[in-house]
C-alpha cells in the first residue's frame, strides 16, 4: 500500500513537472514592439523575433509572390525557352526530338523530386547527400517558411528548386542533340540526377553543405553560388562534353552541311532565356530585396555586355556579327554571371560581361575544331566554359558592401572556388562516364546510322516537325 | 482546228513573278502552276558561318513557272517571259518548252485546248 502510494506521488511528481516544462517552452504572446518587428522583418527579408508565438507566422506575401513569379519564370527558361533555343539549332528533322527531351525531362524529374529529389538535396545534416526526412514531401508545408528562407514558403522553396533540377539535365541535350536515343537520354538523365545533381545541391547549397560557403559556417570549401555556376553550368557542361565525346559524332559531321533550320526559333528562346534568367538569378536571393535587385541589375548588364562583345568578335573576324553570335554572347553571359549575380556591382558585371563574350567565344569557335569533338549545340562551349569561368570571376570579384555573406568567406575565396570548381568537374566528368558507359552496355546510346539519317522524329515519336499538309 | 499544245517551264528570280504574272496576262494566258524551287547554274552560292562552322551554299532560291499552252500562244508566251524576268545579269534563269500529250479540266473532263 505504501509502496503504491509513493509510486502514485512520483508519477503525479513527474507530470507536474513536465508540464511546468511544457509551458516554459511554448512560445510566449508577442508583445507590440515584438509584432511591429516581426513587420519590419517581413519588409526587409530579415528573420523573425525569436521564440515569440509570431502573429505573421507563414510566407510574406510580397517575397513569397516574387519566389512564385521567379520559379514560373525558371520553368518558362526550359518549357519552351531552352526547347526552341536548341529546337532552332537543329536540322528540321530533328526538331521535336529536342522538345521532347525538354518535355520527358521536365515530367520525369517533377515526381523524382517529389519522391525523393528535394529530400537528398536539402534534407538532413551530412555534408554530401541529404536523406529522406522529406520524402514524397513529407514535411514540407505550404503554410511553413524557413527551409528556404525567412518568408518563402517552404513549398515554393521546394517548387523553385525543382526547376532548377528540371533545367541542368536539360542543358546537357544540346551536346548530343541528334544521335542519342530518347530512352537513353532519359535513362542517362535519371540516374545522374542521383550520382551528379542531388549531391553537388546538397554540397553548394544545403546549410550543411560541404562547400555551402554562404550559410555553413562548418562548411569545409567556403565556396559561394548564388544562383548555379557550379550547381547547373559546369555540372551540366562538363558532363556534356564527356557525354558528347563517348557517343561519337554525329553522322556526316565535317562533311554534310548542319546549318540551324530556324534561327528565329533560337533567337525567341535567347529571349525568353534572358527573360526568364531573372528569376533563375534574381529569385535566388529568396525575396523581393536588395539582394534581389542587384543580382537583377548584373544579370542585365552581364548579359547585353557579353552579347555586344560576341558580335563584335564576330564582326572583327569573321567580317558580319551573326544573330547567331548576339544569341550565343548573351546567352554566355547570363552563364558566367549566374554564381556571380547576388555578390557583385554593377561594374563587375560589365567586366564580366566582357569576358563571358570572348573566353566561351573562342571555346566555342576555336577549341572545338581545335580537338574536334561534336558539342552540337554548345552545351560545353557556353556552359561548361561559362560556368567555370563565372565560378573563378565570382572569387575575384565577390564584395562584401554588395551582399554580407561575402564578408565571412572573402578570406582565400578564390581558392575556395578553385576548390569547389575541381570538385564540381571532377563528380561530374567521372560520374557522367561511368553512367553514360553502362547504359550503352545495357540499352544502347545511338540510334541506328539508318535511323539516325532518317531523324529523330519520325524514329523516336513518329512525328513530324512541320507537315506539309 | 490544231490540238497540239506545249508545256513552258520558266525557272526564274524570285523577285520577278509579280511582273512574269501580269506579261502572260497581258498575252492572254490566264493559268499558271508556281513552286519554290532550289538550284544553280552559274550563278555562284554564298557562305553561311554559324559559330565558327562555315558552310557553302550552291542552291539559290528560284521560282518556276509551268503552264501548258496550244501550239500558236507558245511563241508569245515564251517572249512574254523572257522580257518580265530578264535583268541582264548572271542567274536570270531558264525556260524550257516541251510538247504536251493530253490535257484535261477536271471539272467537266473537257480534253485538248478548251482545257487549258
Amino acid at each position: 500500500m505504501k509502496k503504491l502510494l509513493l509510486s502514485l506521488l512520483l508519477l503525479v511528481g513527474l507530470v507536474g513537472v513536465s508540464a511546468l516544462a511544457q509551458t516554459a517552452a511554448e512560445p510566449k504572446e508577442p508583445t507590440l514592439e515584438q509584432r511591429i518587428a516581426d513587420l519590419e522583418a517581413y519588409m526587409n527579408n530579415g528573420a523573425r523575433t525569436p521564440d515569440v508565438a509570431s502573429k505573421v507566422a507563414g510566407p510574406g506575401p510580397g517575397h513569397n509572390a516574387w519566389q512564385m513569379v521567379s520559379t514560373a519564370l525558371v520553368l518558362f527558361m526550359t518549357l519552351p525557352g531552352l526547347a526552341l533555343f536548341y529546337g532552332g539549332l537543329v536540322r528540321k528533322k530533328n526538331v521535336l526530338s529536342v522538345l521532347a527531351q525538354c518535355l520527358g525531362i521536365a515530367c520525369m524529374v517533377t515526381p523524382l523530386w517529389w519522391v525523393c529529389g528535394y529530400s537528398l538535396s536539402f534534407a538532413g545534416s551530412g555534408p554530401f547527400i541529404g536523406d529522406l526526412t522529406n520524402a514524397f514531401f513529407n514535411g514540407v508545408e505550404p503554410g511553413n517558411v524557413g527551409a528556404g528562407y525567412h518568408w518563402i514558403s517552404d513549398s515554393m522553396w521546394a517548387m523553385f528548386q525543382l526547376t532548377f533540377a528540371i533545367i541542368t539535365p536539360a542543358l546537357i541535350v544540346g551536346a548530343i542533340a541528334e544521335r542519342m536515343k530518347f530512352t537513353a537520354i532519359m535513362a542517362f538523365v535519371l540516374v545522374w540526377m542521383f550520382v551528379v545533381y542531388f549531391p553537388l545541391a546538397h554540397m553548394v547549397w544545403s546549410v550543411n553543405g560541404f562547400m555551402c560557403g554562404a550559410l555553413n559556417p562548418k562548411a569545409t570549401i567556403k565556396a559561394l553560388d548564388f544562383a548555379g555556376g557550379t550547381v547547373v553550368h559546369m555540372s551540366s557542361g562538363w558532363s556534356a562534353l564527356v557525354l558528347c565525346m563517348i557517343l561519337g559524332k554525329r553522322l556526316g559531321f565535317g562533311k554534310e552541311p548542319m546549318p540551324p533550320h530556324s534561327m528565329v526559333f533560337c533567337m525567341v528562346g535567347t529571349g525568353m532565356l534572358w527573360v526568364g534568367w531573372y528569376g533563375f538569378n534574381a529569385g535566388s536571393a529568396l525575396g523581393a530585396d536588395a539582394i534581389a535587385s542587384n543580382a537583377f541589375t548584373t544579370t542585365t548588364l552581364a548579359a547585353a555586355v557579353a552579347g555586344l562583345t560576341w558580335a563584335a568578335a564576330e564582326w572583327l573576324l569573321r567580317g558580319k556579327p551573326s544573330v547567331l553570335g548576339f544569341c550565343s554572347g548573351i546567352v554566355a553571359g547570363l552563364v558566367v554571371i549566374t554564381p556571380a549575380c547576388g555578390f557583385v556591382t554593377s561594374t563587375s558585371a560589365v567586366i564580366m560581361g566582357v569576358l563571358a563574350g570572348v573566353i566561351p567565344f573562342v571555346a566555342v569557335t576555336y577549341l572545338k575544331k581545335m580537338l574536334g569533338y561534336d558539342d552540337a549545340l554548345d552545351t560545353f562551349g557556353v556552359h561548361g566554359v561559362g560556368g567555370t569561368l563565372g565560378a573563378l570571376l565570382t572569387g575575384v570579384f565577390a564584395d562584401e558592401k554588395v551582399n554580407s555573406v561575402v564578408a565571412g568567406v572573402k578570406e582565400g575565396l578564390v581558392m575556395s572556388q578553385i576548390k569547389a570548381i575541381v570538385v564540381t568537374m571532377v563528380l561530374s566528368i567521372v560520374a557522367t562516364a561511368i553512367i553514360a558507359y553502362i547504359i550503352k552496355w545495357v540499352i544502347g546510346l545511338r540510334p541506328t546510322p539508318e535511323q539516325e539519317n532518317q531523324g529523330l522524329d519520325i524514329v523516336d515519336h513518329n512525328e513530324e516537325g512541320y507537315s506539309s499538309v | 482546228m490544231s490540238q497540239i499544245m506545249k508545256k513552258i517551264e520558266a525557272i526564274i528570280k524570285p523577285f520577278k513573278l509579280e511582273e512574269v504574272k501580269d506579261a502572260l496576262h497581258e498575252v492572254g494566258i490566264a493559268g499558271m502552276t508556281v513552286s519554290e524551287v532550289k538550284g544553280f547554274g552559274r550563278q555562284k552560292g554564298h557562305t553561311e558561318i554559324y559559330r565558327g562552322s562555315e558552310y557553302t551554299v550552291d542552291f539559290l532560291p528560284k521560282i518556276k513557272v509551268e503552264l501548258v499552252v496550244g501550239d500558236e500562244k507558245a511563241g508569245e508566251a515564251v517572249a512574254a517571259i523572257i522580257k518580265a524576268a530578264k535583268t541582264g545579269k548572271i542567274g536570270d534563269g531558264k525556260i524550257f518548252v516541251s510538247p504536251v500529250e493530253e490535257a484535261i479540266r477536271i471539272r467537266t473532263e473537257e480534253k485538248g485546248e478548251s482545257a487549258v
